[in-house]
């Protein structure tokens, strides 16, 4: 079994999406002390799958690991939007507010027999336009990431708690109900949705950040704002995007969320910011912007939510669960600080 | 001048060698500083006055050379060691903490302690008062650092050397930032520290200063001891030769191009830094712009470049007057600028030489759904590494493998991607070895050949003299001469750049 994980691992989107500048370290695939660093998480998410497998024997069944990519599905769509952000050297802490409070606009527009995929437009479009408050505020108001989208994430929270009057938003009834649930529970060739969306997510997002200019863009801005500004580029407007994206996706997790509990629950998405800085900064990519890369964002989610489940099924108590992924965490960026300050 | 006569000089440099990678940035500098006499120490841009200051001071060690203080060997460990043992220096960007008070500034990191580790406020605020009361300054002792003009925080760095009980004292450039009435001060504060036999080194490009307040002037020049005169002796024509020697090789492959049709036209143009700019540049022409540090060269060029706002004025590109508020807009017009700063604001490090490369150009390679066609741009690039003779292991290399003089080539590459009308280079040689540095004077050649017209903004004077068909001499934000190629001379464009009328 051991031997069957490392292989289908070396098939893992972690090492096919590989920028340039490390494909030749790769061509010659020499393991060295360089492709050890460079793959660490992807190292680490193999050792800590055998290891889990040889605790639990139902953790490599088909189910289980459906059930894994589906649980990691919200917190790793809300990662793709955090990881444009911190590519840019921003930080985005409003995405669990955006994703309440777009998933009560949906739950109310599904009461109100709206069409679903007006419905999805409208909530998708929503999250990006709560996404550009914060990008609005953060480029031409030149407030700090942190503080603004901390004022934001706090609004938005507020505004969530007015519009359902703290109380639950049904979602399951309405002329497009049926529809709406099946973004959340509905299965696809014996495949969850949800991770069709996280597929697709991904994809597109390694397709904007390696094949179009606003990719380009986003890693120059987060490696030298100057330099990029005296490039003749819009720094203002990558801004703007990223915190966009950022909040589109995040209402692309409430509608998930919303769906699955066929509900939207005023204080839904709370602390999620928190998992999704977690993931990204577990797959390598540096807070300090301009250098990172979405494959690692995926194996962060996944070490995340196989953590959670290793943990689940080990029985360990919630309350320790907290405690063993802060180690896990902070163990990840030590060794990432340390490595960073030897080259 | 002076009230003491010339006796053992308290500090002695001699025969200093630094080398950093590919420069000797020391080459045989010497420096005396007499107890109770100021010393100017004058040079151009890049002569080493500061890198000989911070090897006084214990910032870089010296390869080679005597330092004596007191008459024995000395080397000290730091800038804090050698502040300990009575060498300040005074750096133009002040260290000073404005939030806190002047008493706390004054004795930060070693506070007068009472019992338990609390601070002794009391002693402290005394102390510092006494230091004020020395140096005239009417503040008191709890005021904020912030709250001061530059001219008072100068002073209180100049009262935090005296509390280390100082016999040296350097200050670089001290009166950069002052008001006439605060140099004033400050002059008499030097005058009052000489009286009491401290040996003080002056560092400034402001010549008439020198007479007011030097006694003896040390010059140097491409890191070299050039001489040794007493104040008295000297003319400022007398320094201003010595500072830029007379020999003036023929490195510069200077070609003949017949220039054509106007393609910059700048009328009376203002900006941050910079006041009435006019001058016009032809196509195949260089156009040398010169100055000291902080003449507001860099601010005329990203005026020109949108990246500063323009305030008032005109800007014709080809004739057409043309609205440049934002580089984009810049590039539109075919104008590309070359920061100085390669590390600042000119290159994205984390990114790949060929990302780098393409940043102002990437919209060229775009495909009708936005993709980016890589291998297009690896053509484009291909073409400039081979072009320029870019030395790097690959296109992918990251661009903060590569050395100055491939960086550089990189950064001119990504302005020339854009094929522009007008490119404006900022100090293209700066921290380029010598080898480069003619490969890039080449290139340059090769684009003014091709009818392009160039700003070469450079504080080497004999680089600006050997590539450039014109002349311009900026002082304090203005232009204050224009020469032809053939009346140009090292002394006439140092005598603008210090302000003095040619």
């Amino acid at each position: 079994m051991t031997e069957k994980t490392l292989r289908s691992g070396a098939l893992s989107p972690g090492l096919t999406g590989s920028p340039e500048h490390v494909k030749s370290s790769v061509s010659k695939f020499r393991i060295n002390k360089d492709f050890l660093f460079e793959y660490k998480s992807v190292i680490a998410l193999l050792i800590f799958m055998v290891a889990v497998s040889m605790i639990s024997d139902s953790f490599f069944s088909t189910n289980n690991m459906l059930n894994i990519l589906r649980q990691t599905s919200i917190n790793a769509i809300i990662a793709v939007g955090m990881t444009f952000v911190i590519l840019t050297s921003g930080i985005d802490l409003a995405v669990g507010s955006i994703l309440a409070l777009s998933g009560a606009l949906a739950a109310t527009l599904i009461g109100m027999d709206f069409n679903i995929m007006l419905v999805v437009t409208l909530t998708l479009a929503a999250g990006a336009a709560m996404g550009a408050m914060s990008g609005l505020i953060i480029a031409k108001g030149r407030v700090q990431a942190f503080i603004a989208t901390l004022a934001t994430m706090t609004l938005l929270r507020g505004a969530t708690m007015v519009f359902t009057d703290g109380r639950p938003i049904s979602a399951s009834s309405g002329a497009a109900s049926d529809a709406f649930s099946f973004i959340g529970s509905g299965y696809l060739f014996a495949i969850p949705f949800p991770i069709y969306l996280m597929a697709f997510t991904f994809l597109a997002a390694w397709f904007v950040l390696n094949h179009t200019r606003l990719g380009r863009y986003v890693y120059a801005l987060g490696g030298n704002e100057a330099a990029t500004r005296l490039s003749g580029i819009n720094v203002d407007r990558i801004k703007l995007a990223v915190y966009s994206i950022s909040g589109g996706l995040s209402a692309l997790a409430g509608l998930i969320v919303t769906s699955r509990l066929a509900s939207a629950q005023p204080t839904a998405g709370n602390s999620y910011e928190l998992d999704a800085i977690a993931a990204v900064v577990l797959g390598g990519t540096s807070l300090t912007g301009g250098k990172g890369r979405i494959t690692g964002t995926l194996v962060g989610v996944l070490i995340i939510g196989i953590l959670n489940n290793a943990l689940n099924l080990l029985n360990v108590s919630s309350y320790y669960q907290l405690i063993a992924k802060a180690l896990v965490i902070l163990l990840a960026v030590l060794v990432d600080t340390r490595s960073s300050r030897q080259s | 001048m002076s009230t003491q006569s010339k006796s053992e000089p308290v500090f002695q440099m001699k025969d200093v060698i630094k080398i950093f990678p590919g420069v000797r940035a020391l080459d045989g500098a010497c420096l005396n500083i007499y107890p109770g006499r100021v010393m100017a120490l004058l040079g151009e841009n890049g002569a080493g006055k500061s890198t000989l200051m911070k090897v006084m001071t214990g910032i870089h060690r010296c390869d080679e050379g005597q330092l004596k203080y007191h008459g024995d060997d000395v080397v000290f460990r730091s800038s804090r060691d050698s502040r300990e043992r009575g060498v300040s220096i005074i750096h133009q960007e002040l260290n000073l903490i404005p939030e806190l008070s002047i008493a706390e500034n004054i004795f930060l990191s070693r506070e007068p302690m009472g019992r338990f580790g609390r601070i002794d406020w009391k002693t402290m605020r005394e102390e510092a008062q006494k230091l004020l009361d020395l140096l005239d300054v009417p503040f008191d002792p709890s005021t904020p650092v912030g709250k001061l003009s530059i001219g008072v925080q100068q002073m209180v760095e100049i009262a935090k050397a005296l509390s280390f009980s100082s016999q040296v004292i350097v200050m670089d450039e001290p009166t950069d930032a002052l008001t006439d009435k605060e140099t004033e001060s400050l002059f008499k504060v030097i005058r009052q520290l000489r009286s009491e036999g401290k040996g003080i080194v002056y560092i400034s490009h402001r010549l008439q200063e020198i007479f007011q307040i030097c006694d003896d002037a040390t010059v140097m020049r491409d890191g070299r001891f050039i001489a040794e005169t007493p104040v008295y002796q000297l003319t400022e024509d007398d320094i201003i030769e010595q500072m830029v020697g007379r020999s003036l090789e023929e490195q510069y492959p200077r070609i003949e191009v017949e220039t054509g049709a106007l393609a910059l036209e700048v009328k009376n143009l203002s900006a941050p830094g910079v006041k009435g700019i006019s001058f016009q540049l032809k196509e195949g022409e260089i156009l040398g712009i010169s100055g000291l540090m902080g003449a507001g060269r860099t601010e005329l060029m990203k005026a020109l470049y949108g990246a500063n706002a323009a305030q008032s004025g005109e800007i014709r590109v080809a004739g057409e007057a043309k609205q440049i508020k934002t580089p984009a807009e810049a590039l539109q017009s075919g104008i590309v600028y070359i920061s100085e700063d390669r590390k600042g604001d000119g290159l994205v490090l984390e990114l790949s030489v060929s990302e780098n490369m393409s940043l102002c150009s990437l919209k060229r390679f775009q495909s009708a759904i936005g993709k980016i066609n890589r291998s297009r741009e690896m053509d484009s690039v291909q073409h400039f590494i081979k072009a320029f003779n870019i030395k790097t292991p690959s296109a992918k290399q990251l661009i903060k493998n590569l050395s100055g003089g491939n960086q550089q080539k990189v950064a001119i590459a990504k302005g020339l991607m854009i094929n522009p009308r007008v490119l404006i280079l900022d100090e293209p040689t700066r921290g380029v070895d010598v080898g480069a540095k003619k490969e890039i004077y080449q290139l340059i050649n090769e684009f003014k050949n091709k009818g392009m017209s160039i700003l070469l903004v450079s504080s080497d004077m004999p680089e600006v003299l050997g590539m450039s068909d014109r002349v311009l001499v900026m002082h304090e934000g203005k232009i204050t001469g224009e020469f032809d190629r053939q009346e140009a001379t090292q002394e006439k464009l140092m005598r603008c750049a210090v302000g003095k009328a040619a």
